[in-house]
């Protein structure tokens, strides 16, 4: 019995290392629905020039992307927000070392409704209204209409990064709804006159975007720093990958001509 | 030489001179054992299934009770897993899965019922072969398209139209309901007096019961048309979505039911002179009422246990509404909280924040558990009381 126990363990490990000694035309990304857009584009704009590689993207949001980069279930992670120490000390527990990759600015967007003749709020106006301090529009100087209080769920990256921008370690209202996607928000918005959500840069179309401390959302304020809601979009990889290996080319498309553009196309803002 | 097979009865009549050789006899009883082996091994597999899926469950939800105790994630509504000082406190999603589904079975159980009458009793055999099919159809569409339509169609439409939609909903009910309840009424009242004043009195009281309802219907219309719902992602959008969800099981549930009567029973009541409602009502429901009962209680099961619905339109607040019963407010409930915080909660991240899902799971999963017991337990007495 023993023996086969330990016969099993070791077919076991062997499998695992065919497994772990893996083609380095296929790359496995994982991670933010924020960064989707953009890893998907490169991903067929790569296959299309190197026939020969195989990319698949999954988007689970930042969280499980971390989480499969430890695991090893990925080669790239893509997500909304700086890995957490917490992560990190996983990772290093794990044997893996998580290298960042910043590919693009991303401004989250404050949207309201089509309808709504707000034009520009401050910081800490939003903040009231997630907190549940200003609970109608016409506290703001609107009409008088109840504010329908939409968020991204709590697994979300952008949730995490307004979170941090936006919330000062303040808890949203018990009156907020959680939606699942930008695609989500955006959906809720454009069909709710009172309602008030956040979406990326690219997720404005339909909806009204609002000036945040008088700063519109462009990509050039983005870019600037001007407009506080912004952040950085990242890739994570396991050590530095090799030069000109096909891992190497695709996370730094972002840094190529074509690159930028592609980030430019889904609606993102290419670092300068 | 005496045969031993298992089946020897039915061989030595139907085949009293045949006499089979030892290897064949050996070579039937191995594949008579390697095949009861295979059936008890599925068998055996899943219920395996079911013990591993509860024990599993329950072992990563008892770390949450050690870490947190009971009390606050029975009785706190403040959920805030994600924050630097996490708060676990999930009345909000027991009350919002108890509202939804109580909402649901309102829907699923009358219409239900009605419809499983209708089906078995009511119209002609060869309409009911071609309508049940339809309705166990509503059963195939995934519970991502009515999500979808929940979201996209009728939770807009509740927002623009939604006070002219429960207006006109309640005179729907509420009309033939108060119709039937002003002619009954009359009845009862007038069924001691004689004759010469019957006919008289009864024309009376019709007419001033059916001003009463009219008024009443009226004043409700006229509120429920002045309502404005801010948020069309709230309790009542789900729980109609989730009562059509629950339709097919308790329509086709309780038609077998009432199928399982039989025809001896109706025929007893029609030869005794009952009219075919008195019939339905007096002998059909009553004798069917155990399989009626599990019925619901399946359709109540498919409401708290639905998932995609509730998570992409029930808005998702972790809040109790106020009050506890209005439907217009966003719901959270345990089985979108655990869709929805699955992906950042990890031993990562905090094991608290994971295991309290798991806390949850077992919740729900001990639920169905006593429902269903509590379904095969109604079942098995109203066979003994059929058979009996």
């Amino acid at each position: 019995m023993k023996r086969f126990i330990a016969g099993t363990l070791a077919a076991v490990v062997m499998g695992g290392g065919l497994v772990l000694a893996k083609d380095v035309n296929k790359i496995v990304v994982d991670g933010s629905t924020t960064v989707g857009p953009i890893t998907k584009a490169f991903a067929e704009y790569y296959m299309g020039k190197r026939p020969e590689v195989n990319i698949t993207v999954s988007e689970s949001g930042s969280g499980n992307g971390a989480k499969s980069l430890i695991n090893a279930a990925c080669d790239v992670a893509t997500m909304s927000r700086p890995m957490k120490n917490s992560e990190m000390k996983a990772a290093q527990d794990a044997g893996v070392l998580p290298i960042e990759h910043i590919v693009a600015m991303d401004g989250i967007a404050m949207v309201v409704h089509p309808g709504n003749p707000i034009e520009d709020l401050t910081i800490g106006q939003i903040r009231s209204i997630y907190t549940g301090a200003i609970r109608n529009w016409k506290d703001l100087g609107g009409p008088d209409r109840p504010i329908v209080i939409i968020s991204r769920d709590t697994n979300s990256g952008t949730y995490e990064c307004f979170e941090t921008l936006v919330m000062n370690k303040q808890k949203m209202t018990d009156k907020t709804e959680y939606v699942g996607s930008n695609g989500a928000i955006r959906q809720r918005v454009m069909s709710t006159q009172g309602a008030i959500g956040y979406v990326g840069l690219a997720f404005r179309e339909g909806v009204k975007a609002l000036k945040v401390n008088g700063m519109e959302a462009t990509p050039e304020t983005v870019l600037a720093k001007t407009y506080p809601i912004a952040r950085p979009l990242y890739m994570y990889t396991n050590g530095r990958p090799a030069q000109d290996s096909p891992l190497y080319n695709f996370v730094n498309l972002y840094d190529t001509p074509e690159g930028k553009k592609i980030v430019e196309d889904t609606g993102f803002v290419p670092l300068k | 030489m005496p045969m031993r097979t298992e089946n020897m009865k039915t061989e030595t009549r139907t085949m009293p001179s045949l006499r089979l050789s030892h290897r064949t006899i050996l070579r039937q009883r191995l594949a008579a054992s390697l095949g009861n082996g295979f059936l008890l091994a599925v068998t055996s597999l899943s219920m395996l299934a079911v013990f591993f899926i509860f024990f599993f469950i329950a072992r990563d939800a008892m770390p949450f009770f050690r870490l947190q105790g009971m009390r606050e994630f029975f009785t706190s509504t403040h959920w805030y897993p994600s924050a630097g000082e996490a708060e676990f406190g999930a009345l909000a999603m027991f009350v919002g899965s108890g509202l939804v589904t109580l909402g649901a079975t309102l829907v699923a159980v009358p219409l239900g019922i009605a419809a499983a009458v209708c089906l078995s009793d009511v119209i002609p055999f060869s309409l009911r072969q071609f309508v049940k099919p339809v309705i166990e159809m509503l059963a195939a569409i995934p519970s991502v398209a009515y999500g979808f339509f929940a979201l996209v169609v009728f939770a807009p439409l509740l927002q623009q139209q939604g006070g002219h939609l429960l207006a006109v909903a309640s005179w729907i009910l509420g009309l033939p309901m108060a119709v039937l309840g002003i002619v009954v009424l009359s009845d009862v009242a007038t069924d001691r007096l004689r004759d010469q004043f019957r006919l008289m009195i009864r024309v009376i009281l019709m007419v001033l019961f059916g001003g009463v309802a009219l008024a009443g219907l009226t004043w409700i219309g006229h509120t429920l048309n002045a309502l404005k719902i801010a948020s069309g992602t709230n309790a009542l959008n789900v729980s109609i979505i989730l009562g059509i969800m629950a339709l097919p099981t308790v329509v086709s549930v309780s038609e077998d039911a009432l199928q399982a009567v039989g025809r001896e029973l109706r025929e007893g009541s029609y030869a005794l002179g009952a009219t075919r409602a008195e019939t339905v009502v007096k002998t059909v429901l009553p004798a069917a009422a155990g399989g009626i009962l599990a019925a619901i209680i399946l359709g109540i099961m498919r409401a708290i246990g639905e998932t995609m619905v509730v998570w992409m339109a029930s808005g998702n607040a972790a809040r109790i509404p106020s009050p506890w019963y209005n439907m217009l407010d966003p719901v959270r409930t345990l089985t979108a909280t655990i869709a929805g915080d699955m992906g950042e909660a990890d031993h990562v991240t905090g094991s608290a924040r994971y295991h309290v899902l798991f806390a949850m799971a077992l919740c729900l999963l001990v639920f169905s558990f006593v429902c269903n017991f509590i379904s095969e337990g109604i079942v098995r007495r109203a066979r003994k009381k059929a058979g009996g």
